[in-house]
């Protein structure tokens, strides 16, 4: 510890003050009813569907206008289906990871936005898997599209589908070591260097968090 | 071998194994005596850099003679990293990169990524009109540049070379709005969270109206040259045949879903920036096919322009009104405008921040540097790209940076589907089924 | 600029064995105008500047075929210039050297844009920073994208250098010289700008 005497930074140099604030993004609480607009009926036709509907669904969030089913992943496949088939959830738009690494045993997530055409309703259904086991039940038979975005999400995150008929990297160069959206996958880049100064790359600067 | 009694074919033996000599009469004895042998399949690569897929996209064929048993889609060719990168930037620079993804619709990226933030931040009512009236300018106008570009190369992939010059003539006049406006021809970032980044100069709508005029005489060309033209027709109709239920379960959006004959347009069954307020039609045709989709992008062209007109005359009503969010903790703080030497300035704020103000210029610097704050949440906005669906899901974690941001783009889903399309049909088909799907390959791989 | 393939080895023909002076010098313009005036670029456009590639090369309003340079052709081996438009990510850059080496001498790369000259504002996992670290560039393009009058500049500035190359013995000197320059210069980190 070299000795600037009182001036100079010690650390980052941040004095706002925010710098030692841990924040978690994920919200743990449940929305209770009644849940507003369309989302009511959704719930109560998928638990009429659905008689085991408290097994599946872990919690249900009800945020900025927008309902969010936390299904447990054994479940993902059968409430899956009915949500196609009697709720009429035709589409789904794809597979989005999340990485929460403060959420010890819930790390990975993995969401799964809906779109019902005949009803013109959204919701969400999103799954949690630790990091140790990442796997989860390929949605690929119930909806055909969701074939490359769950290579894609295997890819970035490393969350294996089982059950996908040909789970390879996508984006990557198929040797590629790691998965790259992981909040532990380092940005890359490399500091630039201009006559004297040098910038570090994004991840290393400072950071106003 | 076996006593030929046929008088029209006989058999020998030689050391190249056995010769038919056929004069007529039995050439299906002689196919299936050569059916026995294997067929040859041959795998072709289309690699990632070829003039006719539409950027760095690879495609995997299994050949049989001039049929396709297979067709696989490789890409990540173009992967950029974009989502990772916007961990490290604030929720104002986002817009920068989200630009970037689908480069031929650079504002319904930024669109999309804005409504998302401010359904975060709870802003969405306090846009202003002005803000939502050009962002539906700006966003039909991209429609035009992009489906211009579909079109164009979409023709010059099947051979016909001058409707590519006439759509290019097109686009140059909408991207000279564009410079007009945002400053920049492509890639503007002119979206930004809480409105746009600066007002339209003076002139803007009565040029506009002109260029509108403009294209919709040029419109015809291209109209004159392609539709009912029997060689174009041969090339389109029939071909990359997708049907309803193949598009759902593929999760299909934008005008492959419309040509099939189901009027799902997000700017009509759930509106956002105040579409519902707009007088246009859905356009849809039913035959399924890449003609069908071909129709559907030129007609979308006309319904483009009549809410440009729509917009440009709610523009000039609300004259004088903001374009940024009322809110000064996210609104950036200083409204640009052309100074004297050619650069964006503003004069009124650099004399407030420098000369009166030090809590002025403290904000104005945190707001530049630091960014807003954007509370806790998920959340996943869509708007209707010219190539379907296009979804941002952003999960903020209460910061300055976003902590996740994922962009469901259509041309990803879209592309999924040449498989489909194209297994059965001939080499020359697959180009027209890609180009209908008009996948932009910087979206797809983000 | 050095010529870069000669250090492939690959011998140019009758004009290396000429000798120098007033006969080789007209040889050497010759050669230089025939070669830049109708350079086949070969496409290689990989993103947001493939776009403004095309508007230069579609005629409508910024024109390339006054340069005899329209004819955008698919195969390398036909192809002079290489213009790089757009990002390079980690897995096209073998695609790119491949194409590359297909190209038949004498070749010239453009690096188009921001990206394609050192990462642009990609400075992550995903793109090779700078397409120099692929293939050896001729000409750099600035821009984000470049306007098409940029990359019009930018080819007549590659044109001009092109008709001024050298052949023979006199190339061998430019190379000589380029080197001892290269190997003299001050470093980067030790030049002092507005910064220091």
């Amino acid at each position: 510890m070299s000795d600037h005497g009182m001036f100079g930074t010690h650390g980052t140099g941040d004095t706002s003050g925010y710098g030692g604030l841990v924040r978690s993004a994920a919200t743990t609480g449940s929305s209770e009813r009644p849940y507003g607009s369309y989302f009511d009926d959704v719930a109560d036709d998928l638990e009429r569907a659905y008689p085991a509907f408290s097994d599946a669904i872990e919690r249900v969030v009800v945020d900025r206008g927008e309902l969010t089913l936390h299904v447990k992943r054994e479940k993902l496949v059968e409430v899956s289906k009915i949500l196609r088939d009697s709720l009429k959830f035709e589409m789904c738009m794809g597979v989005s990871g999340v990485h929460y690494p403060e959420q010890s045993g819930r790390e990975l997530h993995a969401v799964y936005p809906l779109l019902s055409i005949t009803n013109n309703r959204r919701i969400r259904l999103e799954v949690s898997v630790p990091d140790n086991d990442a796997h989860i039940p390929s949605v690929v038979e119930v909806w055909a599209g969701n074939n490359w975005h769950e290579r894609e999400t295997f890819d970035m995150f490393g969350i294996i589908f089982d059950g996908h008929p040909g789970l390879t990297r996508i984006l990557m160069p198929d040797d590629w070591q790691g998965h790259p959206q992981r909040k532990d996958y380092a940005l890359g880049g490399i500091p630039v260097e201009y006559k004297g100064a040098t910038i570090p790359a994004p991840d290393e600067r400072r950071s106003y968090r | 071998m076996t006593t030929f009694t046929d008088p029209y074919s006989s058999s020998r033996e030689t050391t190249e194994g056995t010769v038919f000599s056929v004069t007529g009469g039995d050439w299906n004895e002689l196919v299936t005596e050569i059916g026995a042998t294997k067929e040859e399949h041959i795998v072709v690569n289309m690699g990632p850099q070829h003039p006719s897929t539409h950027g760095v996209l690879r495609l995997v064929l299994e050949l049989e003679g001039e049929t396709v048993t297979e067709v696989r889609c490789g890409i990540g060719y173009l992967h950029t990293g974009i989502e990772k990168n916007i961990e490290y930037r604030s929720w104002t620079q986002g817009v920068t990169f989200v630009t970037r993804m689908d480069y031929l619709s650079p504002l319904f990226n930024e669109t999309a990524y804005c409504l998302a933030t401010e359904k975060l931040l709870g802003i969405t009512n306090d846009v202003p009109e002005r803000a939502s009236a050009i962002r539906v300018l700006m966003m039909e106008l991209n429609r035009i540049s992009s489906h211009m570009v579909a079109l164009g190369t979409g023709a010059l992939e099947l051979g016909a070379i001058t409707p590519m010059f006439f759509a290019f003539r097109e686009r140059e006049r909408v991207l000279d709005i564009f410079e007009m406006i945002s400053g920049l021809r492509m890639n503007m970032a002119y979206i930004r969270p809480g409105g746009v980044q600066q007002d339209l100069p003076a002139g803007a709508t009565q040029k506009i109206r002109e260029t509108v005029k403009e294209m919709r005489k040029a419109f015809k060309d291209n109209a004159t040259l392609l539709i009912g033209n029997s060689i174009w027709m041969k090339r389109t109709v029939g071909i990359g045949y997708l049907d309803l239920a193949g598009c759902t379960t593929l999760g299909i959006t934008g005008p492959v879903l419309r040509s099939t004959g189901l009027p799902w347009d997000l700017r009509k069954t759930q509106p956002y920036c105040g579409y519902e307020n707009y007088d246009f039609d859905v356009v849809t045709t039913d035959t399924c096919d890449v003609y069908g989709r071909f129709l559907v992008r030129m007609n979308e062209l006309e319904q483009s322009l009549r809410i440009i007109e729509q917009a440009c005359d709610k523009i000039d009503k609300l004259a004088g009104a903001p374009v940024m969010v009322a809110d000064k903790k996210i609104a950036w703080p200083a409204q640009l405008a052309m100074g004297g030497d050619g650069l964006g300035n503003s004069l009124d704020h650099i004399r407030e921040i420098m000369g009166t103000s030090m809590e002025s210029l403290i904000h104005h610097f945190k707001l530049v540097t630091e960014g807003f704050r954007v509370p806790a949440g998920q959340v996943y906005a869509a708007v209707e790209s010219p190539r379907g669906e296009l979804g941002a899901h952003i999960v903020s974690d209460g910061g300055t940076r976003p902590y996740r941001m994922h962009f469901r783009e259509p041309s990803f889903n879209n592309l999924q589907s040449t498989s489909a399309m194209c297994e059965g049909s001939m080499v020359a088909d697959i180009i027209g089924a890609v180009a209908s799907i008009d996948p932009v390959m910087g979206g797809v791989d983000r | 600029m050095a010529p870069r393939w000669i250090g492939m080895g690959l011998i140019m023909g009758l004009e290396e064995k000429l000798p120098s002076g007033f006969v080789l010098t007209t040889v050497e313009k010759l050669a230089g105008y025939m070669r830049k005036n109708s350079l086949w670029p070969a496409t290689f456009g990989l993103a947001c500047c493939a776009i403004e590639m095309m508007a230069v090369g579609s005629a409508a309003k910024y024109d390339i075929s006054r340069f005899g340079m329209e004819v955008f052709r698919a195969s390398p081996r036909q192809a002079d210039l290489m213009i790089v438009a757009g990002r390079v990510s980690n897995k096209m850059a073998p695609v790119l050297r491949q194409i590359y080496d297909q190209m038949a001498a004498p070749k010239w790369v453009l690096a188009m844009g921001a990206c394609a000259s050192s990462g642009g504002m990609f400075n992550n996992y995903a793109i090779v920073q700078g397409v120099d670290h692929v293939v050896p560039v001729d000409i750099y393009l600035p821009g984000c994208p470049p306007r098409p009058e940029m990359l019009m500049d930018a080819i007549l500035k590659l044109h001009s250098s092109i008709y001024d190359e050298k052949l023979g013995p006199n190339r061998e000197a430019v190379i000589k010289s380029v080197e001892e320059a290269a190997m003299n210069a001050l470093p980067t980190h030790q030049m002092k700008g507005l910064l220091a």
